[in-house]
């Protein structure tokens, strides 16, 4: 009998915002220890938080840019624990009343495993809502003691709460991703995971199909897409198994050990804390009037989604290359400059990103903002492929040269004597010399051996020094030794 | 000199008839003589007063002197003071020295008052009789077997024993008024939002507000106009117009309309200080006042209300506590659990601890919506008591308090009884309205009665008007504790 695997995800995105989310505190990463700690971080007695606008401000981008309901009204509520990062005693968050509420995002989830197709899915958002973050309790070298830094104490946060909408690894992986990326292409958070300003919890559980709801477990703080994908993994299996040996599945917080691979639990539910929400009485509601809502919208770009729509529709281009390509607002940016310079051939263009620029970014470990070639290079490189004045091979080295030397494509192409040859005569001369030199071959070639045919088109290539245009000259070769 | 008002001495220092720096060592001087027996003050920091009453002295002999500049004013040491040892009248704070200065203070220091000396009070501002205090009781002054109110005892008591020209306090169910009855002086809540509440600890926050303690309604408008002021670091604060809040002083009182709550004048009241309350009503007909016979239904839950909400808040608010940044750390401990647990119970009195157990109580899971969401709908019908009996008159009075000053011990072993201290102040906050109290007699014990005026949202002018017409006419607000 087969199991259902049911996945939610919470997104933990630190917001853009160059001051924390309740004071001027600077949110800048990697300052020494408390340096960035004002008295509201370090929550001296008698100091108050006060809302900064451009935290809200990100939650209503992200509110529009997944279609999602902005609350005209939300609430701010203190969150009670105690743990030494957390100066005062108690979180400020949002509980009953979120700053957004139900919205969706489509997503293109690539399997992980097998030849099974890219397919397209609709992931439900059940909330976002604005939070504060903890300090940082450093174990390190303190003689036994515990280190307290209050420098990431009161960063932004936004949490982005899915419903329970994914049933594989792949589909919380790819559910993550289009977060990610769209998070940054809105331009309200960094999300450099290894800073932590991208952490993913996951709620997972598994049925028998039909079946109500098993009880959830939930790894907590993955900073990698990886990690995910292998935490899940293994977490999915354990339940699995646990169920299968006649065990019970028991609501948890667990932790992903990547070194080992697997989880393990951090604490139960009878462990869990009896938080005691209550609305923050220093903070007043938090109105946004639909003006406010219409002035966030005007500064939102075209997002991914539409843009892939139009990449698809307008272009020609196919969901999954368009889906590629809007990977990041960089990407998108890229490919569009360089399409400029060859407007109608927007495969060609997409092709050569998706392919070859892409692989030597991979290889150098580097992304697209860091590209040696910039967009205007490319596409004056695609032009000339688009009228045919080089051949793949010759542009292959021209890209070759402008990624080592930099350098543009004409310039190139004329140093290197890269034109390939369209003349048709000056094609036909050389196909007949070929047939006149190699008459056994073509003798060969008549009486049934086709696949003698790349040899005359190595011939051809050689003599022309690989500056014939290929597929006139495969027209021509084809042409002559049919005889 | 210390019967002078706040005017006179303005005046006198403006006129270089007594320096600023001759005037505080007046004050520094009667402080050491007196404040062993009374206890009204925690701190007192001759270094930093004296220094502050130079700079007052150049900046009047440069002619920039203003209202209250080169006069020494007595803080609550619930304000953050820089430089200052600022406790809350609790070990937890015994050894934190603000780095900063609450926006009250700051305004005091804008306008050159003096910092006298931090007041005790209550610990963390939970009490109504003084006893509560870390730093030991304050004797209230007209008899020293008496408590002087609380959680602002040490302020009323400084006032009351001429230690300070003036100062402040802070009311979260009653803790300005009470002590004002209790001591004989007048004593001004303002409307919820008047003065910011940063730099002030935090005890209930949607209660909490600053305001002045002095000896007549007059000065109290004076250290209104310095106190009051939009401030951008309290999300709380009320972006309002500057007021004066002496401009109605001196208006006549013809056809002002009283309302008497008769829920005021029930069971629980003291026949002294009803006989001193309606002999006050009767001077006020006089005055051209007119009395109107109102109702606040509600009224009777407010203390139950009350102490759901406030330990609610107060539980959360004093977490920060927790010997980790500052303040009282145990000596001994096992491990972060035990460190928690060692310097919140050694750190924490009786009372305080008393109501975080409630207000943890009242916001756990299961019995959150039975106790805090049932109580903030009562709070709300508590105000719209108030919005009502509002369409009949233009001013509420009252008694302040249910009995005079009460002995110490009297009411330590009972919390209800000592919470019920407060039954006549505690809905003018959870309605967020301005109350007041000025002195109007003395009750069988010959300790003073104080007679609580309760104003619409932002009516002070006219709740210091209708004050300050009664001070005219009578002189309860000038009589002196003897034989200190």
């Amino acid at each position: 009998m087969t199991w259902e695997i049911v996945i939610g995800l919470e997104i933990h995105t630190q917001l853009s915002t160059n001051t924390k989310i309740f004071s001027g505190a600077s949110t800048t990463y990697g300052a020494e220890p408390n340096t960035q700690a004002d008295s509201v971080s370090i929550a001296l007695p008698g100091v108050l938080p006060v809302l900064n606008k451009g935290a809200v401000e990100r939650a209503i981008k992200f509110g529009l840019a997944t279609g999602s309901h902005i609350a005209p009204r939300s609430v701010f509520a203190r969150k009670n624990y105690f743990y030494p990062d957390l100066p005062k005693g108690y979180q400020i968050s949002q509980f009953d009343l979120p700053v957004v509420g139900e919205g969706a995002l489509p997503i293109l989830v690539e399997p992980l495993s097998g030849n099974a197709k890219p397919y397209e899915k609709t992931v439900r958002i059940t909330r976002a809502h604005l939070e504060e973050d903890a300090g940082k309790s450093l174990h390190g070298d303190f003689h036994g003691m515990t280190g307290i830094d209050l420098n990431r104490a009161g960063t932004p946060l936004l949490e982005i709460v899915s419903e329970p909408d994914m049933c594989s690894a792949a589909e919380a992986v790819a559910y993550a991703k289009t977060i990610h990326t769209l998070v940054r292409w809105i331009g309200i958070s960094d999300g450099n995971m290894q800073e932590g300003s991208f952490r993913c919890d996951v709620n997972v559980s598994v049925r028998r199909p039909g079946e109500p709801l098993g009880t959830r477990r939930e790894v907590k703080n993955l900073n990698s897409f990886k990690y995910m994908q292998q935490a899940i993994d293994y977490e999915v299996q354990w339940q699995i198994d646990t169920l299968e040996s006649g065990g019970e599945i028991h609501q948890a917080t667990i932790l992903f050990d990547p070194d080992s691979g697997e989880t393990r639990m951090m604490r139960s539910k009878e462990d869990a804390h009896d938080y005691r929400y209550f609305p923050d009485p220093d903070l007043l509601p938090l109105d946004i009037s639909p003006e406010w809502i219409e002035a966030m919208r005007a500064t939102l770009p075209e997002l991914p989604n539409d843009k892939q729509l139009r990449y698809v529709n307008d272009l020609g281009l196919s969901s999954y290359d368009a889906s590629l390509l809007t990977s990041s607002l960089e990407m998108a940016d890229f490919f569009e400059a360089a399409l400029t310079e060859a407007p109608s051939h927007a495969k060609i263009c997409a092709n050569w990103i998706i392919g070859e620029v892409s692989a030597q970014l991979n290889r150098d470990g580097m992304d697209i903002t860091q590209c040696p070639i910039n967009a205007q290079q490319l596409g004056g490189m695609l032009k000339r492929i688009a009228d045919n004045t080089i051949s793949n091979s010759g542009a292959k080295e021209v890209f070759r040269t402008m990624w080592a030397d930099g350098g543009n494509a004409d310039e190139i192409i004329e140093a290197k004597g890269l034109k390939q040859v369209s003349d048709a005569g000056a094609i036909e001369a050389l196909v007949d010399e070929i047939i006149a030199s190699n008459a056994d071959k073509v003798e060969e070639y008549r009486g049934g051996k086709e696949k003698l045919f790349g040899f005359f088109v190595g011939q051809a290539m050689k003599a022309s020094k690989g500056k014939a245009n290929p597929a006139q000259l495969n027209e021509v070769l084809k042409r002559k030794l049919s005889g | 000199m210390f019967e002078s008002s706040l005017k006179q001495l303005g005046d006198a220092l403006r006129a270089k008839k007594i320096s600023s720096v001759e005037l505080t060592q007046l004050y520094l001087d009667k402080i050491s003589k007196l404040n062993p027996e009374l206890n009204a003050f925690i701190t007192v920091n001759p270094d930093i007063s004296l220094a502050q009453a130079r700079d007052a002295d150049a900046r009047m002999a440069a002619g920039k002197g203003e209202a209250l500049t080169g006069i020494p004013i007595a803080q609550k040491d619930i304000f953050c003071s820089k430089g200052w040892l600022t406790t809350c009248g609790s070990k937890m704070l015994h050894n934190f020295v603000s780095p900063y200065d609450a926006h009250v203070i700051q305004q005091f220091n804008n306008a050159g008052a003096i910092n006298i000396g931090k007041t005790n009070m209550d610990e963390f501002a939970m009490g109504s009789s003084n006893e509560t205090s870390h730093y030991g009781t304050v004797k209230n002054p007209w008899n020293t077997e008496n408590v002087p109110g609380g959680s602002s005892g040490g302020t009323a008591a400084a006032v009351a024993a001429r230690l300070c020209a003036a100062a402040t306090g802070t009311d979260t169910g009653g803790s300005i008024r009470q002590p004002a009855a209790l001591c004989g002086i007048s004593g001004l809540k303002p409307t919820y939002g008047v003065c910011s509440r940063f730099g002030m600890i935090a005890f209930a926050s949607s209660l909490d507000q600053a305001g002045p303690m002095g000896r007549s309604a007059e000065d109290l408008a004076l250290l209104l106009n310095t106190m009051a002021g939009f401030d951008e670091r309290d999300s709380t604060s009320l972006q309002r117009d500057k007021e004066d809040y002496t401009r109605d002083l001196d208006k006549p009182l013809n056809g002002l309309r009283i309302g008497l709550p008769k829920e005021f004048f029930a069971e629980g009241l003291s026949n002294d200080v009803a006989q001193a309350v309606e002999a006050a009503i009767g001077e006020y007909k006089k005055l051209g006042a007119t009395v109107v016979d109102i109702s606040l239904p509600n009224s009777k839950l407010s203390v139950p209300v009350y102490y759901v909400l406030a330990p609610a808040e107060a539980s959360s608010n004093l977490s920060r506590f927790d010997g980790v940044r500052y303040g009282y750390r145990a000596s001994e401990y096992d491990d972060l659990a035990d460190m928690y647990e060692k310097s919140r119970a050694q750190g924490f009195g009786e009372e305080v601890k008393r109501r975080i157990m409630i207000g943890t109580y009242v916001l756990s899971h299961g019995y959150y919506d039975a106790y805090y969401l049932q109580a903030q709908k009562i709070r709300r019908l508590i105000a719209q008591d108030f919005t009502e009996a509002y369409k009949h008159c233009d001013i509420i009075m009252g008694p302040t308090a249910p009995s005079t000053a009460f002995k110490f011990g009297e009411k330590g072993d009972d919390p209800v009884q000592m919470y019920l201290s407060d039954i006549y102040t505690i809905a003018v906050n959870l309605a967020g309205l301005p109350g007041m109290s000025i002195p109007c007699g003395f009750g069988d014990n010959d300790m003073p009665v104080g007679l609580q005026i309760i104003g619409n949202y932002f009516d002070e002018a006219r709740m210091l008007n209708a004050a300050h017409q009664y001070q005219l006419a009578t002189d309860w607000h000038n009589r002196a504790p003897q034989g200190l």
